[in-house]
């Protein structure tokens, strides 16, 4: 197979990082003029996107805009639908995705994701961490990389003392940041996160709002979010999508986060955030 | 339902809020000048005193803008106001205690009369009134022609306070024992031009306001 991705997993161990010698801000991931359709309805209309390597980009826009529908083509989520069709380009390292050959598989390992609520395995910690590793026949010492997951994913010190113990009796943040050591230990380059706290309390929110702007610069991270303070709190850049009357979503707006917030230069931008729609 | 009814309608109140809060600088500018021109010290010192309102209803607007972050957290053209405002009404507070120090300079006169018949510094004070009143009007309406016209007058107001200074310079020259009663007059026509600057400071948040650009405009000469 003739693919960036076949030739970063060949090897021993997880693959070299390839989004650490891109210079940030470098088209990660790129769409180009996507459709998404379930069945008849489209869901996603003439999106074209770049999102910048080793920065942290937010999708907001209100309920049923399509914004999960967005992130889930990045890494051939939407193929677990039976009936979604996604039409138009995405790259990834300017390699296309959907192109006959490659396997979504690979492409999720590259591009991990974290949903709205968490989903720990019913293993210990330990094996949530390693479960990546392990499928991939990770070969270096795995408790090392098992204790630098949770050490970025900033839940090493709380669980250090219980790693055998049931991922499940951990609380709601503590899951969820274990998710995120789940995700990064199979090294990824991108991290898509699905409402990543609308299930936790507000202090767990603000320490996996610290862990993201951590893991910035170093991981390319989308973070669809219904808190427009979260967006503008955690992004480098910020994405507005809206459905048109024929409820297809599209693009309104991407800018820098800072300005988008404070001066938008689309009404209906403007409209949405200061929350007079949507 | 109209959604944000309440945010609103609060930085509606917001608005008039500091209208008033013009209208108190307004009236206070123009007291202090007529007192000193009168030589009526009662009036001088109740200008003094009734800065002490200015100050309180400054700080009852900052209240609420504090309220409006903390509980309604306004994003984009809501931000923009609430921030504008918050600087708006220090640069009135500010013209007020301007005010305030030319009833203190009237009371530092005693029954002196002044140097000269008062002709230029009222001139100032009108202009810079005027311009104070407009850039309000330039607020409330969201219109930056007038705010950049009102930036524009701050020349006038430096061109008559040069012609003062002058004058006033020849009388010291002439005669170093009215240097004293010179230099109080200096003084309050520097109070006025600094006036004439915070409206244009105004004028400026007024195109932020809009724009979403902050630039100083007219850099005064002084």
């Amino acid at each position: 197979m003739e693919t960036g991705i076949r030739i970063a997993m060949e090897g021993q161990g997880p693959p070299e990082p390839v989004s650490r010698r891109e210079e940030t801000g470098s088209v990660k991931l790129k769409t180009i003029g996507l459709n998404v359709r379930y069945g008849g309805a489209l869901a996603l209309k003439g999106v074209d996107l770049n999102v910048p390597a080793n920065r942290v980009t937010a999708i907001i826009g209100p309920s049923g805009c399509g914004k999960s529908t967005l992130i889930r083509c990045f890494n051939r989520m939407n193929d677990l639908i039976a009936d979604a069709r996604v039409e138009g380009q995405v790259l990834f390292n300017d390699m296309d995705v959907y192109a006959p050959g490659v396997d979504p598989t690979e492409i999720r390992y590259r591009i991990g994701m974290v949903f709205q609520r968490p989903n720990p395995f019913p293993k210990s910690v330990y094996d949530n961490t390693a479960f990546g590793p392990r499928v991939n026949g990770f070969r270096g010492d795995l408790d090392e990389l098992v204790q630098s997951s949770l050490q970025r994913a900033a839940l090493w010190e709380e669980v250090k003392d219980r790693l055998k113990k049931n991922a499940l009796t951990l609380s709601g943040g503590q899951q969820q940041r274990l998710c995120i050591a789940r995700a990064l230990a199979v090294d990824p380059e991108v991290i898509l996160m699905d409402e990543p706290c609308s299930s936790l309390d507000p202090i767990a929110t603000l320490a996996i709002e610290d862990l993201i702007r951590s893991l910035s610069g170093q991981y390319t991270i989308i973070i669809v979010t219904h808190n427009m303070q979260q967006a503008a709190r955690v992004s480098d850049e910020t994405v507005f999508l809206t459905a048109g009357t024929d409820g297809a979503g599209f693009v309104v707006e991407h800018g820098n986060t800072r300005q988008l917030f404070t001066n938008p230069t689309d009404e209906r931008t403007e409209a949405y955030i200061t929350g007079r729609f949507g | 339902m109209r959604v944000r009814a309440g945010l609103d309608l609060q930085l509606k109140m917001l608005e008039d809020e500091v209208v008033v809060l013009g209208g108190m600088v307004e009236k206070s500018i123009a007291r202090a000048l007529d007192a000193l021109t009168r030589r009526d010290l009662e009036a001088s010192e109740q200008v003094v005193r009734e800065d002490d309102y200015i100050d309180s209803k400054r700080f009852e607007i900052e209240e609420k803008c504090i309220d409006i972050i903390a509980t309604q957290q306004p994003m984009a053209g809501d931000l923009r106001t609430v921030v504008t405002i918050l600087h708006v009404i220090v640069e009135l507070e500010r013209m007020g205690d301007y005010a305030e120090g030319i009833a203190r300079i009237s009371l530092l006169m005693g029954n002196e009369p002044t140097l000269k018949p008062l002709i230029d510094i009222p001139r100032m004070a009108d202009k810079a009134t005027r311009m104070l009143h407009r850039s309000l009007d330039a607020l409330m309406n969201r219109d930056t022609v007038t705010a950049l016209q009102v930036c524009n007058a701050d020349d006038e107001v430096d061109a008559l306070y040069d012609q003062v200074y002058r004058e006033l310079l020849l009388f010291m020259i002439e005669d170093p024992k009215v240097i004293q009663r010179a230099t109080y007059l200096l003084w309050v026509a520097h109070d006025v031009e600094r006036i004439a600057d915070r409206a244009t400071n105004i004028a400026e948040r007024v195109v932020y306001l809009v724009t979403g650009k902050m630039q100083e405009i007219n850099v005064s000469k002084y």
